[in-house]
C-alpha cells in the first residue's frame, strides 16, 4: 500500500474502504447522529426508532414533558449508557464500538450539565469546576485558578462560595456551579439538562444568555432539554418534541415536531400546541373520574 | 400439563434465573477486580486522595482495633485457663493464646471489624455518587471512576489493614497476657518464655498475609457493590449490608483456603512441622 493510501484511510477517506466503526456522517455537517436507537429500560420502552442528526454549531432545544425520555437522550448523545437498538455515532464513531480510553477523550469533548448538577459532594466548589481541568495534565495551578475564577463569575456565583461544600449551596446555586464546570473544559458540545429549572427569572436569563454567548464565542454544538419556552425561544435554531411512549399509538413517531421554533405555535398537533401553551385540558379531567 | 409440573417447574426456573445472575454478578465483579488493578499499576493516584482514603481506614479505626484486640486476647485466657489448669500446664497457656491471636483470631476479627466500619462506609458512599450521577460526572470530566475512586480505596485497605492487624495482634498479646499474669497468677518470665517458643516468624507472617488478602477482598467488594447500586436511599442502605455480608462470607471463605494452601506451603519448606504444642 502506498503510503498516501495509508493516510486516506486514516483520515476516514470513503475512498479506501473503512472498518464499520469508521462511517462517514450523513451530511458533512453532522457531527452527533442518533440512528434508529431505541432504548429499553427491563420492561419498559422509552425510546422507540429515534432518528435524529445534529449539525455542528446548531443549537438544538428538546422539549416534552415529564418522563418521555429527554434525559436518557442525553445520557446516550454521551455514550453513559448505550441504545438497546440502534446505534449513536458522534464525530462519525460509534460510541458504543469505542475502547474505553478512546470513548474517556471523546467525552472530554463534551460539557454536560447534570439535571441534578451532579456536584462531587466531598470536593469545594473551586475544586469541582477545577477537577476536569486538573485530570488533563496540562494546565498549571494559576491557569486553572484564573479560568475557574472566570467560569464561576460568568455563571454569577459571589467569591465567597468558592469554599463552600455543594451541601451549603442553595440548588440554584448548584445548578451554576454544575454549568461552570461543564463549560471549565471549553467543550465543542455542550448538553444542558434543565439548565434554568429551579433558578429565578433574573438568573435564568442570564444562563440563557450564557448559553447565547458560549455559542457565539467559539463553534459549539448546544443540546438544551427544558420546559422554560423563554428558553425555548431565546436560545434556539431547532426544537425537537419528544413525547411518552406509554400514550403513543405503536405507529406513531416519537417526535411531535422537529423544526425552528418560530413554526412551534402553527404546529397542527394538537399535542405540540397544548405543551407549549402549558394547559392540561382534557388530562386534568381524565384523572377526576 | 399437570399444576405440580407446573410448580416443579416454576420451582426450577427461580433456581436457574438465581444462578444465572449470581454468576453475572460474579463475573462483573471479576471484570471490575481486573480493571482495578490494571489502573492500580497504570497510574498512580493522586497523593493527597490517597492519603485522605487512608486516613479514613486507619485513623477512625483505631480505637475500636485496639478493643477489638485486646478483649480476643483476653478472653482467650479466661478460657484457656480451664482447660490448662486442670492439667497443670498454665505456664504453657502463652504458647495457645498467642498462636491463636496472631495466627486467626486477630486477621480474621480485624479485618471483619473493618468491614463493617470502612467497608459499609465506603460502599454507602459509593453508592450516593452513584444515585446522585456523580460517579457519571466523573466519567464526562474524563476521569476514570475506577482509577479515581476505587484504586486509592484500594491501596489504602492494602496498606493500612495489616498495620491494623499488627495492633489487633499486639493489644491481643497484651490483653491475654494481662489476664494470664495479673489475674490467675501465672509466672510472668514462663508465661513470656513458652509464648517465645512457640511463636515463629512464620505464625506472624500467615497472618499478615491473610490480613492482606482480606484487605484487597473488603475493599474490592465493597467498592463494586457501591458502584452497582440500586436507585434510591433504599439502594445506598442495601449496598452497604450487601457490602458487609459479602466481605464477611468472602473473609471466612478466603480464611479457610488461605490455611490449606499456607500449611501445605509451610509442610513443603519444613517437612517437619517446626514445633507443636505439647
Ligand atoms: N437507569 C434507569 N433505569 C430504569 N428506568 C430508567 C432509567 N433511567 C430512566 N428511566 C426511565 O425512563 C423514563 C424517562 O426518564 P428521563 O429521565 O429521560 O425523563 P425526562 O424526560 O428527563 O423527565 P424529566 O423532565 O422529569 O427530567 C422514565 O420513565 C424513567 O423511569
Ligand atoms: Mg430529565
Amino acid at each position: 500500500m502506498s503510503k498516501d493510501r495509508v493516510e486516506k484511510f486514516l483520515a476516514g477517506s470513503t475512498a479506501t474502504p473503512t472498518r464499520s466503526t469508521v462511517r462517514a456522517p450523513r451530511s458533512p455537517l453532522t457531527l452527533l447522529d442518533v440512528e434508529q436507537a431505541s432504548m429499553r429500560f427491563g420492561g419498559q420502552q422509552v425510546l422507540r426508532d429515534l432518528d435524529l442528526a445534529i449539525e455542528r454549531g446548531q443549537t438544538l432545544v428538546v422539549i416534552g414533558e415529564s418522563g418521555c425520555g429527554k434525559t436518557v437522550l442525553l445520557r446516550l448523545l454521551i455514550g453513559l449508557i448505550r441504545p438497546t437498538v440502534g446505534r449513536v455515532l458522534f464525530d462519525g464513531k460509534d460510541l458504543a464500538q469505542l475502547s474505553e480510553r478512546e470513548l474517556t477523550k471523546q467525552r472530554m469533548r463534551f460539557g454536560f450539565l447534570f439535571q441534578g448538577a451532579a456536584l462531587f459532594d466531598s470536593l469545594s466548589v473551586f475544586d469541582n469546576v477545577a477537577l476536569g481541568l486538573r485530570e488533563q495534565r496540562r494546565f498549571t495551578e494559576t491557569e486553572i485558578r484564573d479560568r475557574v475564577r472566570l467560569r464561576l463569575e460568568e455563571v454569577g456565583l459571589p467569591e465567597n462560595a468558592q469554599e463552600k461544600k455543594p451541601a451549603e449551596l442553595s440548588g440554584g446555586m448548584k445548578k451554576r456551579v454544575g454549568l461552570a464546570r461543564a463549560l471549565a473544559l471549553d467543550p465543542e458540545v455542550m448538553l444542558y439538562d434543565e439548565p434554568t429549572t429551579g433558578l429565578d427569572p433574573i438568573m435564568s436569563d442570564v444562563i440563557n444568555e450564557l448559553i447565547l454567548q458560549t455559542g457565539r464565542r467559539r463553534p459549539v454544538t448546544s443540546i438544551v432539554v427544558t420546559h422554560d419556552m423563554k428558553t425555548v425561544l431565546k436560545v434556539a435554531d431547532r426544537v425537537v418534541m419528544l413525547y411518552p411512549l406509554a400514550r403513543l399509538r405503536p405507529d406513531e413517531r416519537q417526535v411531535l415536531f422537529d423544526g425552528p421554533p418560530a413554526e412551534l405555535s402553527q404546529c397542527p398537533d394538537e399535542r405540540v400546541t397544548q405543551f407549549i401553551e402549558g394547559e392540561a385540558r382534557e388530562r386534568v379531567k381524565n384523572h377526576k373520574h | 400439563m399437570a399444576t405440580a409440573d407446573v410448580e416443579r417447574l416454576g420451582w426450577l426456573a427461580w433456581l436457574g434465573d438465581w444462578v444465572y445472575h449470581a454468576l453475572l454478578v460474579v463475573g462483573d465483579f471479576l471484570i471490575f477486580s481486573g480493571r482495578t488493578f490494571s489502573w492500580m499499576f497504570r497510574r498512580r493516584p493522586a497523593r493527597h486522595t490517597l492519603l485522605h482514603s487512608c486516613h479514613d481506614v486507619g485513623v477512625g479505626s483505631l480505637i475500636v482495633i485496639i478493643i477489638t484486640g485486646a478483649f480476643i486476647g483476653m478472653v482467650l485466657a479466661v478460657q484457656a485457663y480451664a482447660e490448662f489448669h486442670s492439667l497443670g500446664l498454665e505456664t504453657r497457656m502463652g504458647s495457645l493464646i498467642n498462636v491463636s491471636v496472631v495466627r486467626e483470631l486477630g486477621p480474621v476479627l480485624a479485618a471483619t471489624m473493618l468491614a463493617g466500619r470502612v467497608g459499609s462506609a465506603m460502599a454507602a458512599e459509593l453508592a450516593t455518587m452513584r444515585i446522585s450521577e456523580q460517579i457519571d460526572a466523573l466519567s464526562c470530566l474524563g476521569a476514570n471512576p475506577i482509577h479515581y475512586l476505587v484504586v486509592p480505596r484500594l491501596m489504602a485497605c492494602v496498606l493500612v489493614i495489616p498495620l491494623l492487624t499488627v495492633v489487633a495482634d499486639f493489644t491481643g498479646v497484651m490483653g491475654g497476657a494481662m489476664i494470664s499474669i495479673h489475674l490467675y497468677d501465672i509466672e510472668a518470665h514462663h508465661y513470656w518464655s513458652h509464648s517465645r517458643a512457640y511463636l515463629g516468624m512464620w505464625d506472624i507472617g500467615v497472618g499478615l498475609v491473610k490480613s492482606l488478602f482480606f484487605g484487597v477482598a473488603l475493599a474490592l467488594i465493597s467498592c463494586h457493590r457501591g458502584f452497582n447500586a440500586r436507585p434510591g436511599s433504599q439502594g445506598v442502605g442495601k449496598a452497604a449490608t450487601e457490602a458487609f455480608v459479602a466481605s464477611f462470607i468472602a473473609i471466612l471463605a478466603l480464611d479457610f483456603f488461605l490455611a490449606i494452601i499456607l500449611n501445605a506451603l509451610r509442610d513443603r519448606i519444613w517437612p517437619t512441622p517446626p514445633g507443636s504444642l505439647f
